[in-house]
């Protein structure tokens, strides 16, 4: 089943490699995966949509919050949430068909990006399934190329950032011997 | 204030704060600032031979102390030659901080001379991993090594430092806290969970306990005998974990597993309550999951939230440093006033009478013969003149599962072996760092012929340090191990297992300068190992065994534990035709 995951992590060399390393270690697909910053520039996050058993659902949050850099995994799976995903779509399609195109495009809440004489580039933006459907009905008209920006989510309950003080060193201090 | 130095100088200093007395390494180009820094410090460097037994030996010498273990190495082949011994430390949770050069940071990416992507290589091979492009975030990450490789769940923390770093000149600014936002560490347990194990402990018929390297990493030994006294329950130990109780305690029966004995893996299929403490379930110990103590509730102490549950689901979870949860436990058990009712009591005595039936049934085989050295004997040689008290560092194979069933070890920290990863080559240099941790401990390695000839090199570190280590070599001419699973399961078809060519040991040692012997007959066993422990310096001794031994009780792969084979396959009579 499709777990979906949001991560907030510290935005530091590797972070990324340590999360996408984790997924492949241990056998979990990656559906998507998008990143960005957060409004604190030092921390990132992470919508992450993984192919992975029931079963193993609770295991890689586990996994996830081991990580270092994590500071926060969520399974949004369950949780009351929204989820999108932008799709930019290019398509060719003979004169005759552009005004049923523009009518499709309109349903399903698309916007034209650009537009020359062989066709058009949408961009739409919504639930991942239904951006499935309209991505099947634009190939009805014509030849289509599509980017998919990969599942965004963000949580509908606050959940508290429980970040871990810092930890005074038990180093030994006596000044420098030599 | 502070007094201008280089990043080599101040790595030296990160180190000595962190109480390092002693790190194993091997030099290279871009580490040479490090070395000349080493050239007069006090710190002890020891030049191991081949930079995975670098490695190796900072495993040795944490898991022989309990302290951090350093290892370093240069850039490209001198780095992804430490990985064996980074992942053998991630699999075993042993604290070791793995410190490699790398190349100067503008040549970062340019395919430079030995440069190699230590970063991304070793991700997955330790527990963190730093690379150092800045002086000054070197002496915070130093510390922040320390911290990560020792707290929680032990494991190895790698810094790679590039060379512009270890020159360049700056100050050493006091690193007075660590902070890890996102490091979260569990060691209360939860009082309401343990509260609840207290009680499944008082009302099983038939408790367990199955204990292993955690036990040991949270140094909570003292509590265990503890809990196994007051709880009157039976404990079977892990691989990893024989010795946290000591072996002639009372209430040990011995390890489980694959290679466990009939009466742990016996215990484990009936007990009713499992209190599986710092264990995670491998599969070598539990066999088919779904056969594995199939009629026990399941209380699971463990430091790392992420081993709760994974393999088998707890009907209590207790996630939290094994030592205090075991205090807890054992305040909450010595204060209850709640007597054990006849039933349980004749339940919990028949318990015990099952156990002891049990180990009396099919104890381990120590077999004798009046013509071979059998590797069984020579286990129990070794036994007696360890008396349960000397440091056995052992490789990987039959002759591992053999002493970890015939030796005892009375403490913890005495038994080093590759558990999860199973390395090869790992023994003698564990000895090494074991020997250099506790110079005061008889250390014995114990090897087969093959893992032997993985580490021969190291014979150059043994001998230039003068370290007193028995090499004991359980020599039956094959790769053991694989050869008994092709002989069980692939028709004996013995593909790859012959090692021909063995040296002669005693001209080996002897180029080495230190003794060296063979023996094969039985009656010379017990003399010449006498001999290897009277002999102040390094003993090298080639024990030739019988050569088709395989290791009993076994537990084929993907078997459940009470399907264990006891021997070998009996003669069928053929029918007179």
């Amino acid at each position: 089943m499709l777990q979906v995951i949001s991560l907030l992590l510290e935005n530091k060399p590797g972070a990324l490699m340590r999360v996408t390393g984790l997924l492949s270690q241990r056998g979990y697909n990656i559906e998507s995966l998008t990143v960005a910053r957060t409004l604190d520039p030092e921390i990132s996050r992470m919508t992450i949509a993984v192919d992975v058993d029931s079963t193993q659902r609770q295991q890689v949050i586990k996994q996830m919050n081991k990580l270092i850099n994590v500071l926060q995994a969520t399974d949004l799976t369950d949780l009351p949430a929204v989820v999108r995903e932008l799709v930019l779509v290019r398509i060719r399609m003979p004169q005759e068909s552009r005004t049923a195109v523009l009518k499709e495009a309109e349903i399903f809440g698309g916007r034209i990006v650009d537009s020359s004489t062989e066709g058009f580039a949408i961009e739409a933006t919504g639930d991942p399934e239904k951006l499935g459907e309209f991505i099947d009905v634009m190939r009805s008209y014509g030849e289509i190329e599509v980017t998919r920006s990969g599942a965004l989510a963000i949580g509908l309950e606050a959940k508290k950032l429980r970040l871990q003080p810092p930890v005074p060193t038990k180093t030994k201090m006596e000044e420098i011997t030599y | 204030m502070s007094t201008l130095m280089s990043g080599a100088r101040m790595l030296v200093e990160c180190l000595v704060r962190e109480g390092v007395d002693c790190l194993f390494g091997y030099p290279g180009g871009v580490t040479i600032p490090f070395y000349d820094v080493l050239y007069d410090h006090p710190l002890r460097h020891v030049l191991v031979r081949h930079e995975e037994n670098a490695a190796f030996a900072a495993e040795g010498y944490a898991r022989a102390t309990g302290k951090v273990g350093v290892c370093c190495a240069t850039s490209g082949p001198g780095a992804t030659n430490l990985t064996t011994g980074l992942v053998d430390a991630m699999m075993d949770s042993i604290p070791i901080v793995a410190i490699t050069g790398q190349v100067t940071s503008k040549l970062i990416g340019s395919d430079a001379f030995q440069e190699a992507d230590t970063f991304g290589i070793t991700r997955p091979c330790t527990k963190h991993n730093y690379l150092v492009k800045k002086l000054e975030d070197l002496a915070q990450i130093i510390h922040e090594a320390f911290y990560v490789a020792s707290s929680g769940r032990p494991g190895p923390v790698l810094v790679d430092i590039t060379k512009d770093v270890l020159q360049a000149q700056g100050h050493y600014q006091q690193v007075t806290a660590i902070h890890l936002p996102g490091y979260r560490v569990f060691t209360e347990g939860h009082t309401g969970q343990v509260r609840r194990a207290a009680q499944l402990v008082e009302e099983a018929q038939r408790p367990l306990v199955y204990g292993g390297g955690g036990i040991i990493a949270a140094g909570a030994s003292k509590e265990l005998r503890e809990f196994v006294e007051l709880a009157d329950s039976p404990a079977v130990l892990t691989l990893m974990g024989l010795g946290s109780l000591a072996s002639e305690h009372p209430n040990f029966i011995s390890m489980p597993g694959m290679h466990g004995s009939y009466a742990a893996n016996m215990a484990l299929t009936n007990c009713d309550l499992l209190i599986a403490l710092g264990v995670r379930f491998d599969d070598r110990v539990t066999g088919r999951l779904a056969a594995f103590a199939p009629h026990a509730k399941v209380i699971h102490v463990d430091i790392d939230p992420a081993e709760i549950g994974k393999n088998r689901a707890p009907d209590v979870p207790i996630v939290g440093d094994v030592k205090r949860v075991l205090t807890k436990l054992n305040k909450l058990l010595a204060e209850s006033k709640s007597a054990p009712d006849e039933t349980l009591r004749a339940a919990r005595r028949a318990w015990w009478h099952r156990i002891r039936q049990w180990k009396q049934e099919h104890p381990f085989d120590v077999a004798t013969s009046d013509t071979e050295i059998k590797p069984q004997h020579l286990m129990a040689e070794i036994d007696r003149l360890s008396g349960g008290q000397a440091i056995v560092a052992s490789d990987v194979g039959q002759h591992q599962m053999w002493a970890a069933q015939l030796v005892r070890f009375n403490e913890p920290r005495l038994w080093l072996s590759s558990g999860g990863l199973g390395s090869m080559g790992f023994g003698i240099p564990a000895a090494i760092g074991a020997q250099f941790a506790r110079p005061e401990k008889l250390v014995f390695a114990i090897v087969g012929d093959g893992g032997f000839q993985m580490s021969i090199p190291e014979l150059s570190t043994i001998a230039s340090n003068g370290l007193p280590i028995k090499i004991i070599v359980m020599n039956n001419g094959h790769l053991g191990m694989v050869r008994q699973w092709q002989t069980l399961f692939y028709n004996n078809r013995l593909s790859a297992v012959e090692l021909d060519g063995f040296p002669d040991v005693e001209k080996l040692a002897a180029a080495y300068g230190f003794k060296g012997r063979i023996v094969d007959k039985p009656w010379e066993l017990a003399p010449a190992l006498e001999e290897a422990v009277a002999e102040p310096g390094p003993y090298l001794l080639n024990v030739k065994v019988t050569p088709f031994e395989c290791v009993y009780p076994m537990v084929p792969a993907g078997s459940g534990l009470e399907e264990m084979v006891l021997g070998p396959p009996q003669p069928v009579a053929v029918p007179a035709k």
